[in-house]
């Protein structure tokens, strides 16, 4: 069944065919995300300072000031505003999540099709390695590798490339589990046979037939390794591994400066940056959970059936 | 942080069935399948080693990190040589696969420890955190967890599930502050940070042997204080790190509930009349418990990263602050032990949760 492009777009499609709570939860999840992509974008029209800014005409911003009109989220101990450091946040952020999803995704997925499709010793030693790495803590990963990539202190590149490629090392074995599981089901399928019979090459088959079948279960994976990805730049950030103020503005690095503040009694430092951390934690979260419910049958509302009922588009289409 | 997998059975089924699955399903059964698993451990651990170590290595060696630029070059070179980081990369390698091989950590180089006996002296602080926090995670996940399955669908349903994504998605240091905000310097109730106060940290280390985790050592004080300044202590980093997991588990609970309301046996009761809430609590949530199993070995690493962050913002003295304290020394012996450390521990732990699985669930192991 040939559908229109608007419907085949992943998250369009799913909004239409969602309604009630399930629609509600997804739209929320978009709306936050775009908000976030937008205050990235347009961080330098937004943030009423820049995120290494100490002083401007009227001199210093001082420390710890409270929040005030000129501040209207106060300053930090090192004399930040927090409001332009927590704005520019966001684009470091999306920066990391984006490139820890292009490396893990696309190797990922290829090592799982080729593993799943050609088997032998090889894909046995990448199940193990992969499983070997599946279960290590993301964290402790990531700092071994912040010191193998920057010796640990860091300028914007080297902080962000330190969390985006910790994730992605961890994240590959997820995608190659998943894609691998689907392959190994899906290449002895009649119609992957078929193809064969009428002298597709084995590139052929993988790319056109078996990798459009088998990346159904990603979004759900796609949305934790953006999350993890942006959570573990903020963890690194507050082992104290993080990108210098001067060089980016990171959530992260911001509440470990703040953890100092707290004793005292001084919130603004650490509540701003910690709320955009979860906030868009939150959106990423509920997108992943809402597409995921409508993937899966068990969870999908039920009185939307007219609207699923149909084929599956993706599995009958050749 | 918030790797959390979600339909159950995970997507290949816990680790050991993919690489074992052929050996296993050639017949076999219970003993063969523990044997299989329990080798596993072996390039498990083997591999994580390989990985820290080439990866602590590709930047040089410790020496020059802890001390360039501080040392004159002759001097550093010396040094570099007595230790040995001069030789071929292989070799030292394969020195440290012997020495990992024989139990030996290696020694940090900043005070001189052996990472095994950092393991020793601070492990029961960080195994003591986790067990708090797994205790958060079950009394506040598999309840609501069951209560949003009851209400599935409805608008009590999204608010726990938007709660679920805000206990495992804000980062544990960020709800430790909150917690320390609003419970020590807003309310006044709880302790800021550490173990336990100054008098009750004394009593514990005069005792003969104190095991590390407090809240023996303080029964051992016989002091009817001591027991509950240390759980007083506990309350906020266990809930912080607790609320974590707590959040996997309300969602899996949660989908596998609903995933049981389609069996036969629970439509069954529903047919004699067994009210809804009742199906929820008494008949459809037992099979729902088992992947709850699977998932904790997962969990244990999620417990590992976490506790290094709570840890740190509560200045509770364990593996992961002292990991912390050995990376702002940039000590990168001490990382490096301490790390591969861990990668055992994790190996050793889902080992025994797979075969604690494996007991419970005949599935796991066809």
């Amino acid at each position: 069944m040939k559908r229109s492009f608007l419907s085949r777009v992943p998250v369009v499609a799913q909004l239409r065919q969602s309604i009630g709570v399930q629609r509600f939860m997804l739209s929320t999840g978009v709306i936050i995300t775009g908000v976030y992509v937008l205050i990235a974008i347009f961080a330098p029209l937004l943030a009423p300072y820049g995120f290494g800014q100490l002083s401007n005409a009227k001199g210093n911003f001082g420390s710890q000031q409270a929040p005030s009109a000129a501040h209207l989220w106060g300053t930090t101990v090192g004399g930040y505003d927090v409001l332009s450091r927590t704005i520019f946040g966001a684009r470091t952020a999306l920066v990391a999540i984006v490139i820890a999803i292009v490396l893990s995704l696309v190797i990922g997925v290829l090592l799982g099709l080729l593993s799943g499709y050609f088997g032998g010793p090889v894909d046995r030693v990448l199940v193990v390695v992969c499983d070997a790495i599946y279960a290590f803590p993301t964290l402790l990963l990531a700092i071994v590798i912040s010191i193998a990539i920057s010796g640990g202190s860091s300028d914007f590149w080297s902080g962000v490339f330190s969390a985006a490629f910790s994730i992605t090392v961890v994240y590959i074995p997820q995608y190659f589990r998943v894609v691998r599981a689907e392959v190994v089901r899906i290449k002895v399928e009649a119609f992957v046979e078929s193809a064969r019979v009428i002298g597709a090459s084995d590139m052929r088959i993988i790319f056109r037939h078996v990798l459009r079948n088998s990346i159904r279960t990603l979004p759900l994976i796609i949305t934790l390794n953006a999350t993890d990805a942006f959570e573990t730049l903020a963890g690194l950030g507050f082992l104290g591994f993080g990108i210098e103020p001067s060089h980016a503005a990171e959530w992260g690095y911001d509440l470990q400066k703040a953890l100092a503040d707290v004793t005292s009694g001084i919130w603004w430092t650490a509540l701003f940056p910690g709320l955009a951390i979860v906030l868009l934690a939150l959106g990423i979260s509920l997108m992943g959970e809402s597409l995921n419910d409508l993937a899966d049958p068990r969870l999908r509302r039920r009185g939307a059936a007219g609207e699923i009922a149909e084929p599956d588009a993706a599995e009958v289409e050749l | 942080m918030t790797t959390s997998p979600d339909t159950v059975p995970p997507p290949l089924a816990p680790a050991p069935a993919q690489p074992a699955g052929a050996a296993l399903r050639s017949g076999g059964g219970l003993l063969r399948y523990l044997i299989v698993r329990f080798l596993l451990i072996f390039p498990t651990i083997f591999i994580l080693v390989t990985v820290v170590f080439f990866l602590m290595r590709s930047t040089g060696d410790p020496i020059t990190a802890a001390q360039g630029g501080r040392l004159p070059p002759a001097q550093l070179q010396e040094r570099i040589h007595a230790a040995g980081y001069d030789r071929p990369l292989l070799v030292q390698y394969f020195e440290y696969l012997g020495q990992i091989a024989r139990g030996n950590f290696g020694t940090t180089f900043s005070d001189h420890q052996k990472v095994t006996t950092i393991l020793v002296s601070y492990g029961g602080a960080t195994l003591e955190l986790a067990f708090y926090a797994l205790i958060v995670a079950f009394v506040v996940g598999i309840p609501l967890g069951m209560l949003a399955a009851y209400l599935r669908d409805r608008w009590g349903d999204a608010v726990l599930r938007v709660l679920s994504i805000l206990f495992y998605a804000t980062p544990v240091f960020f709800s430790g502050l909150l917690l320390q905000l609003t419970f020590s310097i807003g309310l006044g109730w709880l302790p800021v940070a550490g173990r336990a106060d100054t008098g009750t940290e004394l009593e514990i280390q005069s005792l003969a042997h104190p095991t590390g985790i407090y809240l023996i050592d303080a029964f051992r004080t016989g002091d009817p204080d001591a027991v509950p300044d240390v759980l007083k202590h506990a309350i906020l980093p266990g809930v912080a790190l607790g609320l974590l997991t707590a959040g996997v588990f309300l969602r899996l609970v949660r989908t596998n509930v609903i995933g049981t309301f389609n069996t036969q046996y629970v439509e069954a009761a529903r047919s004699r009349g067994v009210r809804e809430f009742r199906l929820v609590t008494r008949h459809a949530y037992k099979p729902a418990l088992i992947p709850i199993i699977t998932v904790i070995g997962l969990q244990i690493a999620m417990l590992l990263g976490g506790a290094v962050l709570t840890e740190t913002t509560f200045e509770w003295k364990g593996l992961g602050f002292e990991l912390n304290q050995y990376l702002e020394a940039r000590d990168f012996v001490a990382v490096q032990g301490i790390v591969a450390l861990l990668a055992v521990i994790v190996a050793v732990v889902n080992f025994i949760v797979d075969v604690v699985a494996a007991l419970i669930d005949p599935r796991v192991r066809y």
